[in-house]
C-alpha cells in the first residue's frame, strides 16, 4: 500500500459531532495509470470522498497522500470533472478550456494556450464547436468540454463525479468510448464515481464497492478480469462479463445493506476484500 | 411572423390611445363661450379690460404646446443668462450631475459589494449601517450636504451618489454571494489567483445582477435629480421646471415633464441593453 501513487488511509467524515460518521476507515491505494470506479448507493459518501481527494472538502479523520505529498487543498495536479459539467456560460468552448490552460501555465502566450486547448477540444471530438457557447451545446457535448478542460491541464490524476449521470444512454456510450480512448492514450490515473454497473465494467481496472451509509466503508475491491481491449459492443459476449456484473448487482441489491446493518448492530468491521468474480477469491 | 403581427397591432393601439389622449386634451382646453360667462364678459368690458377672443381658462391647448415645443427644440442650447437657458443646456447639467454621482456610486458600491458578497463576516458587520442608511430619503441629506460641501452643484452630485449607491451595493453583494458553487470549485481546483478569479469568474457570473442594481439606481437617480435641482436651484432640468412654474409658463413645464420622461426612458433603455449584453444563458 505504501508505494501506491495515491494512498488513502483511515478516511472518515462526520458532519455533526456525536452523529455516526457518513463513512469511516476508508483506505485504499491507486497505482499510476489505473482506472478506478466507485459504486455505492446514494448517501454512502462517494462524492465526499471525491471532494476530499480534490481538496475541496476536509475529512474528519485520515490522510490522503498523492505522489508522496499530503493532499491539503485543491491543486492543479488533480483535474476534476463535475457532475453538472460546471462550464462557465460566459466563455465559449475554447474560452473555457483556455481558462484552465492559462491557470496551469500562466506565462504561456495566448496563442500557445489556445493551440494547446484546441488539441484537447479536438481530442474529445468537438473540433468546429470551439466558438460556441455552452448553452448552444447538447448535454453530451458540454460534458465532453468538461473532460477536455480537465485533461488540458495534464493533471497527475483525474477525478470524475458521475460525469455521465445526466446523459441519455446513446450519448453516454459515445462519450464513454471517447474517454476510454483518451485514457488509453494518456495513461491517465482516474478515480470515477458512477451508478452504472456496465459503465464501471467497461472503464475500470478496479471497482470499489461501498456499503450503505452511515458508517459506510469500502467493502470490496473487485478486480476487472476482462481483457484490457474490451469494447462496449463486444464485452457482453464474454461470459466473464456476467460473473462480474452479477457480483456487482448482488452487492448493490443485498450485501451493501447487510454490511451496514451488521455495522450498526456493533459487529466488528471486516477488512476490505479483494475479489475476482468467477475466478478464485483472494483474501486481502 | 406572429410576433411581428403582434408588434404592429400593439403599435396601432398605442397610437390610438395617444390620439384619444390628445383629443381629450384638445377638447378640455377649448375656449369657453358659454352663456354663464357673458355677464363676466360684460363686467370685464366695463372694467376696461380686453375681452373676447383671448378668453381661456389658463391651461394651455395643443396649439400652444406645439408652438412651445417647436420653439424650445429649434434652439435648445441658447444661453441668455442664469434664468434663461435652453432645454439642452439644462438637460446636460442634470445628466452631468447624475452621471458623476452615479459613477462615483458605482466605484464605491461594486468593490464594496464584492467584499460583502465574499465575506459573510463583513456582510453581517456592515448590515446594520446599510439597513439604517438605505431607507433615508436622499433629499434628507441635502441640508447636511449643503452645510459641509458649501456648493449647491456638488451637493446635488452627492445626493445622486447617496441614492444610487444602495441598490448597486445590495445587488452586487447578492450577485457575488450567489455565484454558483460549481464555478467557484472549478476556480479552486484550477488554483486561480484571487484577482483573476474576481475578474474572470465572479464578475461575469454576477454581472447580470450587478447591472440590475445599476438599472434600478439609475432610475432612482433620475427621479431624485429633478427634486434636488428644484431644491438647490441654479441649473438643471429640475430647476428649469421650477423656474417656468414661477414664470407661470405651463407649456414650458409640460414640455420639461415630457423631456424628463423621454430622457428617463432612454437611460433605462441603455441599461436594458447593457444588461442584455452581460446576461448569459445557462
Amino acid at each position: 500500500m505504501d508505494h501506491n501513487f495515491l494512498s488513502v488511509q483511515g478516511l472518515a467524515k462526520r458532519y455533526a459531532a456525536g452523529a455516526p460518521p457518513v463513512f469511516e476507515q476508508v483506505s485504499f491505494g491507486i497505482d499510476r495509470g489505473e482506472f478506478v470506479c466507485v459504486i455505492g448507493h446514494s448517501g454512502c459518501g462517494k462524492t465526499t470522498i471525491l471532494n476530499v481527494l480534490a481538496g475541496l472538502e476536509a475529512a474528519s479523520e485520515g490522510v490522503v497522500i498523492m505522489d508522496q505529498r499530503e493532499v491539503k487543498g485543491p491543486s492543479l495536479d488533480r483535474g476534476v470533472v463535475f457532475q453538472s459539467h460546471a462550464l462557465m456560460p460566459w466563455f465559449s468552448v475554447l474560452g473555457n478550456v483556455v481558462f484552465a490552460v492559462r491557470s496551469r501555465w500562466p506565462d504561456w502566450p495566448r496563442a500557445k494556450a489556445e493551440e494547446h486547448a484546441r488539441r484537447f477540444i479536438e481530442m474529445v471530438g468537438l473540433k468546429g464547436a470551439e466558438h460556441k457557447k455552452p448553452s448552444e451545446l447538447s448535454g453530451g457535448m458540454k460534458q465532453r468540454v468538461g473532460i477536455a478542460r480537465a485533461f488540458s491541464i495534464e493533471p497527475k490524476m483525474l477525478l470524475m463525479d458521475e460525469p455521465f449521470g445526466a446523459l441519455d444512454a446513446l450519448t453516454r456510450g459515445v462519450v464513454q468510448d471517447e474517454l476510454l480512448k483518451i485514457c488509453a492514450a494518456t495513461h491517465q490515473t482516474v478515480f470515477m464515481i458512477t451508478h452504472d454497473v456496465d459503465e464501471a465494467i467497461l472503464l475500470a481496472d478496479k471497482i470499489f464497492l461501498m456499503s450503505n451509509g452511515p458508517q459506510a466503508c469500502i467493502a470490496e475491491v473487485v478486480i476487472n478480469t476482462l481483457p484490457k481491449n474490451r469494447t462496449r459492443e463486444g464485452m457482453h459476449h464474454d461470459p466473464q462479463f456476467y460473473r462480474i456484473r452479477n457480483h456487482l448487482v448482488d452487492f448493490l441489491v443485498h450485501r451493501s445493506r447487510l454490511i451496514q446493518a451488521a455495522q450498526a448492530s456493533g459487529a466488528a468491521r471486516l477488512p476490505t476484500r479483494i475479489v475476482m468474480p468467477g475466478l478464485e477469491q483472494v483474501a486481502a | 411572423m406572429q410576433g411581428r403581427h403582434l408588434g404592429w397591432r400593439a403599435a396601432l393601439i398605442s397610437l390610438l390611445l395617444l390620439a384619444a389622449l390628445l383629443m381629450v386634451w384638445h377638447l378640455a382646453t377649448l375656449p369657453k363661450e358659454s352663456a354663464a360667462s357673458a355677464a363676466q364678459d360684460e363686467y370685464a368690458r366695463l372694467m376696461g379690460k380686453s375681452s373676447g377672443a383671448a378668453k381661456r381658462d389658463g391651461f394651455p391647448g395643443l396649439a400652444q404646446m406645439g408652438e412651445t415645443i417647436r420653439k424650445e427644440l429649434s434652439n435648445p442650447f441658447y444661453d441668455n443668462g442664469p434664468n434663461d437657458k435652453g432645454i439642452g443646456i439644462q438637460l446636460a447639467y442634470s445628466l452631468g450631475r447624475v452621471g458623476l454621482g452615479f459613477a462615483i456610486a458605482a466605484v464605491v458600491a461594486v468593490p464594496l459589494g464584492f467584499l460583502l458578497g465574499m465575506s459573510p463576516l463583513m456582510q453581517r458587520a456592515l448590515n446594520p449601517f446599510i439597513q439604517i442608511l438605505k431607507p433615508i430619503s436622499p433629499l434628507a441629506w441635502m441640508p447636511l450636504a449643503l452645510y459641509t460641501i458649501k456648493d449647491s452643484s456638488v451637493s446635488g452630485v452627492f445626493v445622486i451618489f447617496i441614492c444610487s449607491v444602495w441598490p448597486m451595493l445590495m445587488n452586487t453583494a447578492f450577485g457575488v454571494a450567489s455565484v454558483r458553487r460549481d464555478w467557484l470549485n472549478v476556480a479552486k481546483t484550477l488554483e486561480v489567483a484571487p484577482l483573476r478569479r474576481a475578474f474572470l469568474v465572479i464578475l461575469p457570473a454576477a454581472a447580470p445582477t450587478i447591472l440590475t442594481g445599476m438599472r434600478i439606481s439609475m432610475g432612482i437617480a433620475w427621479l431624485v435629480i429633478v427634486a434636488a435641482e428644484m431644491l438647490v436651484g441654479g441649473t438643471g432640468i429640475g430647476y428649469f421646471v421650477w423656474n417656468e412654474w414661477n414664470n407661470l409658463s405651463l407649456t414650458s413645464v409640460i414640455f420639461a415633464i415630457l423631456v424628463i420622461g423621454v430622457t428617463g426612458m432612454v437611460l433605462d433603455l441603455i441599461f436594458a441593453r447593457l444588461q442584455k449584453w452581460v446576461t448569459y444563458v445557462e
